[in-house]
């Protein structure tokens, strides 16, 4: 009993970390302009066939291709911020899901089209297969990955925050856009350039996630709900928010699906509207 | 207190440490212009928003004439006879300054929940709508959509909104905000013709309109008032004119 | 004291507002003409003037009031249910099924509404997006009852007025659909025009100043969105009536998504705009059919894109647009 309550918390946990990587630069971003951008998981995707086609065509080992999944989605996002994006930040909360829903059904027709409608295969490495026994408990060694490169990466993301220049630069425009341009600070650059990391985070979690829930040509459909759930529920512009939000998300599908398999999503979708109607602005957003 | 249109009392209100409001006492006579001015910050919107109910109070009471309005809904204190303008218009861009003020006029009659009778058929509601927007001299372009409409006018607009729903007490906030040299006399000449029978507060920050038409002017700074008195009172006092009038002269 | 002859220039204005126009008329009229030029399309044509008359239940909500809703299918599901079982239970009588059917769609309306009304923005979009969903899952689970991924079979109908049956041909389902959408588009044109249509158009152009002027914005919301739900559930039951099946989709993401669409793409707040765009819509995928899905899509997104950035209000935007644009030349 004990053994698999475990085992669901620790792969619900992994889960919920992947959904953090997938999730928090849109809350960033969204929290930041106010932009929906509903296309973030198309560069999530873009992450993961760079990925596959790096690993499966070119022979490249796993771990080298994810640095390159991260930048060749900040840079097709700077692309489509430069092009698109940037006439559209005044513009209504519909319009914004108007264009960034037109470029996920373009992005999802041109998987298809380039990569067909399976599932990607992926050739892990043997280091990051299998699992390992700790105190008893078998955990799986991606899933352990994944949450070592999680939390990596939001120690990085809460360091930059708190401790640098650009940190702080973020932090008042997320607060007051108004008044950080005011104070001089570039607010276009720092959206621009905090844009594109949250797109290359996102195009990171896309490469990660392969092995966890698949890759196909409507991975950018078929995560969007859950990404846009967490950063929902988490508040916009919150990195703490998104983390709460995408582990208690992770952990509630998991066990979701391991206790009550019949209810399927259900409990996904009530336990957001649930919170949502108690907390309107997310756990940790503001007004 | 049955005396006042509007009072409030003990009226608090903080944002964690920031103190908003602190213990406001008021009192509004029927039919009395009073000016509440001080520097920026001092609390004096957000003391509109409380009175309206669009912010809610850590503690006090609010009262409109002998009854108690502290937990009325914002639009139920409209129906009571308390209305608020906007510093920054807010109006309705598309909607044609006869449109803006016949929903107005709709709301109040009770007529705004009706979806069977078509608009025109409320030959009264767009009579009362069109002499309101005659008397602010809006009559002329009440057929464009609001943002085609010059700022003056459409501040001028913001008070024709506010006049359409009958009210007893009006608060105006900074009226003549942002409205240029030549524009500003059509809006002092209306704020001087307003009924009698309106209690006005206004928030300003201009001087001229100040004088021109308080009976008596409450300063507030950092959440408090400062003090009251006439405009005599306050222009010859010194704290005022050390937290406000004598510092940095702006227009 | 305004004169009458004062007031009457302002009230024929605002008549003038809201006459039928030639154009209004012609449209109508070119309703009629699939008997005549297409007969063997009538099937589509039924499908289209149910999706516009969906369209338009959106535009209430969407184009009027400014409610961003992604979970629109709800209502339309839940009535295409509601109207099947109850054919399949053995009431085949298509029009008082039609009002059950659309009235249990606006209970589910009105009591959604309590919720609906008291959230904006992200929250009231997710929100929606959330309630939708957990219908279809609902329904999903249900299987006993809706039939799954099956869909619900047994659905047989009576004639409509006891003389004409619903066939494969699609002469009674386009007749029963056209004049449904035709008295559903007069309640809606009644409704925009209304003082409370005015009160949902301020409410999209500024819904801070309406409690300022005394309205009680949310039993506005929970009014529109209300009938809307009706609206939509008179759509969701001539499809089940038509088709004689109910399938999942019709509480789907991909439902609210597809009339979302449909509605920007015709222009939202002109009362017509998601009647042209379902029309457009359905046609060219009715065409594509053959294709590739893929390629479908991948034009539906680059359209979608073109629309935004070009032509923010919509095909009828952009031809109100041209119109004012010929008048002012013509000055």
């Amino acid at each position: 009993m004990i053994a698999s309550l475990f085992g669901v918390l620790f792969d619900g946990f992994a889960y919920g970390m992947l959904l953090f990587i997938l999730s928090v630069g849109l809350s960033v971003t969204l929290g930041m302009m106010n932009f929906v951008n509903l296309a973030h998981c198309s560069f999530a995707m873009l992450g993961g066939f760079v990925t596959v086609t790096l690993t499966n065509e070119l022979g490249w080992p796993f771990l080298a291709s994810l640095p390159l999944a991260f930048v060749s989605a900040a840079l097709v996002s700077v692309v489509f911020e430069r092009v698109l994006y940037r006439q559209l930040y005044r513009a209504s909360d519909l319009d914004q899901c108007l264009l960034t829903i037109g470029i996920v059904f373009v992005s999802v027709a041109v998987a298809a089209y380039i990569y067909g409608t399976i599932q990607q295969p992926l050739n892990l490495p043997s280091y990051l297969r299998g699992s390992v026994s700790v105190w008893g408990q078998s955990l799986g060694v991606y899933r352990l990955f994944l949450i070592g490169v999680s939390i990596a990466i939001t120690a990085a993301l809460v360091a930059a925050l708190e401790y640098t220049r650009f940190g702080a630069q973020v932090r008042a425009a997320v607060d007051n856009q108004r008044m950080a341009r005011a104070l001089g600070i570039d607010v276009d650059r720092v959206f621009a350039i905090t844009f594109a990391l949250g797109s290359g985070l996102a195009g990171l979690g896309g490469a990660l996630a392969i092995e966890i829930v698949g890759l196909d040509h409507a991975f950018a459909f078929t995560y969007l709900i859950y990404v846009l759930i967490v950063v929902a529920v988490g508040g916009l512009g919150s990195i703490a928010g998104s983390f709460v939000a995408a582990s208690l998300l992770g952990i509630s599908d998991m066990a979701g699906k391991y206790y009550f398999p019949e209810l399927g999503a259900f409990l996904i979708y009530f336990v957001m509207v649930a919170l949502l109607m108690w907390r309107p602005v997310g756990l940790f957003g503001r007004r | 207190m049955s005396t006042s249109a509007l009072s409030t009392r003990g009226l608090d209100k903080s944002f964690g440490s920031l103190v908003v409001a602190s213990d406001i006492e008021l009192d509004l006579p029927p039919g009395e212009r009073y000016a509440l001015i001080g520097p920026n910050g001092a609390g004096k919107t957000t003391l509109i928003n409380l009175i309206t109910g669009m912010l809610k109070p850590d503690k006090g009471r609010i009262f409109l004439g002998p009854d108690e309005i502290t937990l009325l809904k914002p639009e139920e204190r409209v129906k009571c006879g308390l209305v608020r303008t906007f510093q920054i218009n807010t109006l309705f861009p598309h909607l044609s300054a006869l449109e803006a003020v016949t929903l107005a006029v709709c709301e109040r009659r009770g007529y705004a929940g009706s979806w069977w009778e078509k608009l025109p058929a409320y030959g009264d509601a767009i009579e009362e709508a069109y002499a309101i927007l005659l008397s602010l001299r809006l009559a002329a372009s009440c057929y464009r959509p609001t943002r085609e409409l010059a700022y003056g006018q459409q501040r001028l607009l913001e008070i024709a909104l506010a006049l359409a729903t009958k009210p007893k007490v009006l608060l105006l906030d900074e009226p003549a905000a942002g409205v240029p040299q030549q524009e500003s006399a059509e809006l002092f000449s209306v704020i001087a013709g307003l009924s009698q029978e309106i209690a006005v507060l206004f928030i300003e920050h201009d001087m001229n309109v100040v004088f021109r038409f308080a009976h008596r002017i409450i300063v507030m700074a950092a959440g408090r008032i400062l003090l009251q008195g006439t405009p005599k009172e306050i222009a010859a006092d010194a704290r005022v004119r050390e937290v406000y009038l004598g510092r940095a002269r702006h227009g | 004291m305004v004169t009458s002859a004062a007031v009457a220039e302002p009230q024929r204005y605002l008549e003038t507002q809201i006459r039928w126009r030639p154009v209004e008329i012609a449209f109508w009229l070119a309703t009629l003409l699939p008997f005549v030029l297409t007969p063997n399309y009538l099937v589509l044509a039924s499908q289209i003037a149910i999706t516009a008359l969906f369209a338009l239940s959106l535009d209430l909500i969407l184009g009027y009031a400014g409610i961003v809703s992604l979970g629109h299918a709800a209502y339309f599901g839940f009535a295409s249910y509601t109207a099947g079982l109850i054919a399949k239970w053995g009431w085949g009588e298509p029009l008082t099924g039609l009002v059950i059917a659309a009235t249990a769609a606006g209970v589910l309306g009105y009591l959604t509404g309590f919720i609906i009304a008291r959230f904006r923005h992200l929250a009231l979009i997710m929100i929606t997006l959330g309630l939708g969903l957990l219908l279809a899952e609902a329904a999903n689970s249900a299987s006993w009852l809706t039939g799954g991924a099956d869909g619900l079979q047994g659905v047989r109908m009576w004639k409509l007025f006891g003389v004409f049956q619903f066939d494969l041909y699609g002469t009674t389902a386009y007749s029963y659909s056209l004049v449904v959408l035709f008295v559903c588009f007069l309640v809606a044109r009644r409704l925009i025009n209304s003082p409370f249509g005015l009160a949902l158009r301020g409410i999209r152009e500024n819904a801070i100043r309406m409690p300022a002027i005394g309205a009680p914005t949310r039993a506005h919301i929970r009014k529109v969105y209300t009938i809307a739900a009706v609206m939509a559930g008179v759509a969701g039951a001539l499809l089940a009536q038509t088709t004689e099946t109910v399938s999942l989709e019709t509480l789907s993401f991909a439902r609210s998504a597809d009339v979302l669409v449909i509605l920007i793409l015709g222009g939202a707040g002109r009362l017509y705009g998601g009647l042209v765009g379902a029309i457009i819509y359905m046609v060219a995928r009715d065409q594509f059919s053959g294709i590739n899905p893929q390629y479908w899509y991948f034009w539906i997104g680059t359209l979608l894109v073109a629309v935004v950035i070009f032509l923010p209000n919509g095909i009828l935007g952009g031809a109100a647009r041209l119109v004012r644009l010929f008048e002012r030349s013509r000055a």
